[in-house]
């Protein structure tokens, strides 16, 4: 990319010539569905790893049979980079799996293009709680099917079923480990978001 | 919540009793018992920065000119100059950086307000919370992604 080397000891210079908008798009959906499998595919740096420390927030909500004297837990987020411009940037996160860490979500959520909703049809109850999660904060989500080897291809419509999904919220079929297929997802989200902000956009001034 | 008959046991922070061969409290070796350095002993035990909102993960830190004095290389401490160095290279975000540093980003967040506050790096502010950008910049990534 064109972000130059700067010389250090250059008696002047620009810090940068630009300064990239950065936008986010958020992964989720159940352990092991392939949300790191998805972010790898496109991502031009290897999935990175952020950590938060948490101490008390969880406790008391928290399923943690067996080491209940811990106060402290880690919550690791996966994340990659597209750069998509020199000064257009979208990162990737997948959230953290567990429900407990809603409030890391929220953080996540805040300014999101919006999300994808990784389901796989053998165990389709694992995303419940992140459609109901972006439902409810009004997020542009659109659900992507990862076909697994040997999963039964359930057609579209009977896991649109199955999730009870609003019928504008788009269901597309993928394959995580696919790089064209994962561009197609994110192109899914961001013009699903798109033709929200629209809608909205047209509500607001009819009703004014 | 507690058992009535239980009472006089419910003064402990878990409300049982502490009993030092209950298994909950069996011994912790190695990465179980935690990181060496506690995780905000880099920050002076300070868990948030003064005056500053709190850095959005995709926030990018830019380093000012005055970033490249090779003098802060020796007058900051290892993890503020690990962050400038690498700002200095390209705009980092907060995200970037706690993975490059394999600090957790509450500690990442109070090293980049130090910085802030010596005016060697500036944070941009991406998108506002609750607004999506621009249609025109929906489109570009649109268009970013297809061409990839």
């Amino acid at each position: 990319m064109a972000f130059g080397r700067f010389s250090r000891t250059g008696a002047m210079h620009a810090v940068s010539p630009v300064e990239p908008l950065t936008l986010k798009i958020l992964v989720a959906g159940g352990f092991g569905v392939g949300k790191t499998t998805l972010v790898s595919a496109v991502s031009e740096i290897r999935p990175l790893r952020t950590e938060e420390r948490l101490s008390e927030p969880g406790v008391g909500v928290d399923d943690t049979g067996g080491v209940e004297g811990k106060s402290t837990t880690t919550v690791a987020m996966d994340f990659g980079r597209i750069t998509l411009r020199e000064d257009l940037v979208l990162y990737l996160f997948g959230t953290p799996g567990q429900d407990r860490f809603w409030f890391l979500w929220d953080e996540l959520a805040q300014g999101s293009l919006g999300a994808v909703v990784l389901a796989d049809t053998r165990r389709l109850a694992d995303c419940f709680a992140a459609i109901d999660y972006f439902e409810r904060r009004a997020i542009p989500f659109v659900v992507a099917v990862n076909c697994f080897d040997g999963a039964d291809r359930h057609p579209v419509v009977t896991v649109r079923t199955a999730l009870d999904l609003d019928p504008g919220v788009p269901v597309l079929l993928c394959d995580a480990r696919d790089r064209e297929s994962v561009k197609d997802v994110l192109v899914g989200v961001v013009e699903h978001a798109m033709s929200l902000a629209r809608e909205r956009r047209r509500s607001l001034s009819a009703g004014a | 919540m507690s058992d009535p008959g239980q009472d006089h046991l419910a003064d402990t922070p878990t409300g049982m009793p502490l009993d030092p061969s209950a298994p909950d409290h069996a011994h912790w070796f190695d990465d179980d018992a935690g990181p060496v350095v506690r995780p905000y002993a880099m920050t002076r035990g300070r868990t948030s920065h003064a005056g500053q909102h709190r850095l959005d993960l995709i926030a990018l830190v830019v380093a000012e000119p005055a970033a490249d004095d090779p003098v802060w290389d020796m007058t900051l401490s290892p993890e503020h100059a690990h962050i400038l160095g690498l700002c200095r290279e390209r705009p980092q975000s907060v995200a970037e950086l706690a993975a490059d540093l394999d600090l957790a980003v509450g500690v990442v967040r109070v090293l980049i307000g130090d910085l802030v506050d010596e005016e060697l790096v500036h944070v941009t502010r991406p998108v506002p919370p609750a607004e999506l950008p621009d249609e025109s910049i929906l489109r570009e990534v649109i268009d970013g992604l297809r061409a990839l």
